[in-house]
């Protein structure tokens, strides 16, 4: 109804229309501003991309006939943008082998390759060496050249420019945007990793680190398409390329270095279930993670519960005070007060053993480090139990309650006949979605055990969670591997999604809420 | 489970005779709810004093640090705000700088979609709020991977929304708008009568005048609810704040206050860490106590609408 009168009202103000004119040119802007460097890079995708969506939006604020679009389009966009496309993306990526070793194209592997076989020329540009970290964990060599003094960034993929770098007083780049410089210590001690990397800066030249400095010259390496192999003339090694899993194999099976991406289909799932270093402790990891999620929504609920039947009495003294002091935990900063508990579950000095007289070593035994979790878990969630019971206990209808009375019903058998049942329809949905926020609760456990105990050489700790797991894999000390931790997020998001199949379910019949 | 309990019923129902003195009664009809609540209490309390205790504690270690203070020296605060290798005053200001403009945009996009969807009847309007319940049981960061990679793509063209810029961080959390405030809001708006737009159309509003002049000044306790639970979600994010801010002066509190604790730093870091918390939390539990009201009416509303 409402709908179809203001379509004829339009932007009825002046005030609205001034708004309105600012906003779109704001917009327009923006655009203009967007669009410059994708002009410049040639990025034509990215530049119709990005036509359509400053079209849609001019559209939706221009036309009259539809009005809810007005309303919906900029969280629908932002949405769009950083969740799902996103989603999509990582589903994308589980299907390829995406990490160290296999992050460019193949072309740039092959040029990377030929380069690190590089052999200085008499005459060639020399360069200082300092190494950098990208902000995506890439190694950057920074190279000052030793003729000009210009500083340049080089990585397996290519030689850049560097604007903005500020150099020492030998010259050697000391701090650079966008990188992390090593320290001359970290330099010396990483030395290994240095030995292969190489920038390639034509078909068969490159740059090479030697010790503190670089030079440029000829490789002894060189690519022949015809048998897709890349052969060294100096020692006679011949790799050829294996496209099934995106590297340059030598005849008894050692790879190259640099690799680059392949899609390798369901790899990264059959992995999970065929390879038995990844199966056995997958498995445990999984069966941990739903019962720490059951349990972490049973604890705080019954000590939650607890304490609003406790409260819900009129007439009760202290009750105010009691709830601003039982609300404490959810009010404090979660993340702080998690790095605290771990403190407080120290062997030697923390609290918890000093208070108890144990002396437990909370982070070296599975089932220890599992209480601790399940403890500080209980304390940072049991509030909001309280909170949300409480409010529902309030609400619910007397008189089914005075009927239970009156037929004889009294406490602990009242509790459980009448007023349980009837919370649990009202908080079903509740306790579900808190059983969905704690089955990827990451912060709980990197803060506080941070997956510990780990028996050695194993990569999932005792009270890992598939989300803190799938972190390690992609952003962990050892190699990064995108591909295999996008998997096991896709698999995350498989039960999750499950788990909401399920709650549609239950509380489907609670239909007119969407009406 | 039923038909034992009737049984059970019968029978203790005579066992009731009312012999007992004032204080059992007294036990078991208002005592019991006090020995509860105060075991509660006292479990809520310990870690909070522990904070206190250690923030105030002169030495400042872990070893040192006892529940009940042991001595009294703002040594840790001043500590906090002087070293030159604990910018607090930066991370603080990082956090609000990046929580609230997130939260406040987020609120104003998630109330305008909850208003299209309280008023107005459209094709896709079901599958749509559906999705948006669907959507936010997946957590942004389970596709750190792939924002990692997106973030890393934008940073090549526009390095103010890049890697390392608060200005991406921020998108990411502005991503998550749509989600659980839109039905917050959208279940307040529906208890606004619907005849009050229609006097304002009758006066000569138009739809936005409706929601800037009507609907939002009548919705502003839902509006801060949402807003207020935002921004506390966003102070503690840990992880997305980790993975997109890695120097040290750029950093949120949570990344940076990690950085403080015993794997990270000297053992003397203990009592600075906890001063750092407590300032932290006077600023988060000042705003939940001064709209405790709201919070319960806000989540529980949440609760029997779905």
């Amino acid at each position: 109804m409402l709908d179809r009168r203001s379509r004829t009202a339009g932007t009825a103000t002046a005030t609205g229309l001034i708004v309105k004119i600012a906003v779109l040119a704001l917009v327009a802007g923006l655009a203009v501003w967007a669009a410059l460097p994708l002009i410049g890079a040639e990025a034509w995708w990215a530049l119709a991309l990005e036509a359509a969506i400053v079209a849609i939006v001019f559209y939706t604020y221009l036309q009259r006939r539809a009005i809810p679009l007005k309303y919906l389009v900029p969280g629908t966009l932002l949405l769009i943008a950083f969740q799902i496309l996103p989603v999509v993306m990582t589903v994308g990526t589980s299907f390829s082998n995406y990490g160290d070793g296999h992050r460019v194209g193949k072309e740039q592997a092959i040029e990377a390759i030929v380069a690190a076989g590089v052999q200085q020329t008499p005459g060639g540009a020399t360069y200082l060496v300092a190494v950098g970290e990208s902000a995506d964990g890439e190694l950057t060599l920074l190279l000052t050249d030793t003729a000009d003094g210009s500083t340049w960034a080089g990585t397996e993929a290519g030689l850049n420019e560097l604007d903005g770098a500020r150099t020492d007083d030998s010259g050697r780049v000391a701090d650079a945007d966008g990188y992390t410089v090593w320290s001359l210590a970290e330099l010396g001690e990483r030395q290994g990793e240095l030995a292969e990397l190489a920038v390639p800066t034509g078909p068969e030249t490159g740059i090479k680190v030697q010790g503190l400095s670089a030079f440029e010259g000829a490789s002894t390496r060189s690519y022949d398409e015809s048998c897709d192999c890349i052969t060294d003339s100096a020692t006679g090694v011949v790799w050829h390329a294996d496209d099934q899993s995106g590297r340059f194999l030598t005849e008894d099976g050692q790879a190259a270095l640099v690799g680059w991406r392949v899609g390798v289909g369901f790899d990264n799932y059959l992995a999970v279930l065929t390879d038995p270093d990844i199966r056995g402790p997958f498995f445990g990891v999984f069966v941990w993670n739903i019962a720490f999620a059951a349990g972490s929504v049973l604890l705080t609920f019954a000590v939650g519960l607890g304490v609003a039947m406790a409260l819900n009495r009129p007439g009760m003294r202290g009750t105010k005070a009691y709830r601003a002091v039982m609300i404490l935990p959810y009010a404090m900063p979660s993340f702080a007060m998690i790095l605290m508990w771990a403190q407080m579950f120290n062997r030697d000095f923390g609290l918890v053993n000093d208070l108890l007289g144990l002396s437990v070593n909370w982070y070296g035994e599975t089932w220890a480090a599992r209480t601790m979790v399940l403890v500080a878990n209980t304390w940072l969630g049991f509030p909001y139990m309280f909170l949300i019971s409480l409010g529902a206990l309030q609400a619910l209808p007397a008189d089914s309650l005075e009927a239970a009375k009156i037929d004889g019903a009294t406490g602990f058998t009242a509790f459980r006949k009448i007023t349980l049942p009837l919370l649990l329809v009202a908080l079903t949905p509740l306790l579900i979605s808190s059983f969905a926020f704690n089955f990827n609760n990451f912060n709980i456990i990197e803060l506080l055990s941070g997956g510990a105990p780990f028996r050695s050489g194993d990569a999932i700790g005792g009270t890992d969670l598939l989300i803190t797991y799938a972190f390690r894999q992609a952003f962990g000390s050892s190699s990064a591997d995108y591909g295999f931790a996008s998997a096991v997020s896709v698999f995350i998001f498989i039960i999750v999604a499950t788990i909401s199949a399920v709650m549609f379910r239950t509380t489907r019949n609670q239909e007119d809420v969407y009406s | 489970m039923t038909r034992t309990s009737a049984t059970d019923r019968a029978r203790k129902a005579p066992k009731r005779p009312k012999r007992r003195g004032p204080f059992a009664r007294w036990a078991a009809d208002t005592g019991w709810r006090h020995l509860v609540a105060i075991l509660v209490v006292v479990f809520a309390l310990i870690p909070i004093v522990y904070v206190v205790s250690a923030a105030f504690n002169p030495t400042g270690t872990l070893s040192a640090t006892s529940l009940l203070p042991s001595g009294f020296s703002v040594n840790n605060f001043e500590r906090l705000f002087t070293e030159d290798n604990i910018p607090f005053a930066r991370w603080f200001f990082n956090s609000l700088v990046i929580a609230v403009p997130a939260a406040f945009i987020s609120i104003f996009v998630s109330s305008l979609a909850a208003y299209a969807f309280s008023r107005f009847r459209f094709k896709g309007r079901r599958p749509m709020l559906l999705f948006l319940l669907l959507i936010q049981m997946f957590p942004a960061f389970l596709s750190v991977v792939a924002l990692y990679l997106i973030f890393g793509a934008i940073g090549d063209f526009y390095p103010v929304a890049g890697l390392n810029s608060k200005l991406g961080l921020m998108l990411v959390y502005m991503g998550g708008a749509l989600g659980v405030s839109t039905w917050l809001m959208k279940g307040f708006f529906d208890t606004i009568p619907k005849e009050l737009d229609e006097a304002a159309v009758i006066d000569g509003a138009g739809h936005a005048q409706i929601f800037f002049g009507m609907i939002l000044p009548l919705s502003a306790p839902i509006i801060a609810i949402s807003g207020i639970l935002a921004f506390v979600g966003t102070m503690n994010d840990f992880i997305l704040a980790s993975l997109f801010l890695t120097d040290r002066p750029e950093m949120t509190l949570a990344v940076g206050l990690k950085t403080l604790t015993a794997a990270n730093s000297p053992a003397s870091y203990f009592g600075v860490f906890a001063a750092g918390t407590l300032i932290t939390s006077v600023l988060t539990v000042t705003v939940f106590m001064s709209l405790q009201r709201y919070i319960v009416s806000g989540l529980t509303g949440g609760a029997v609408k779905g």
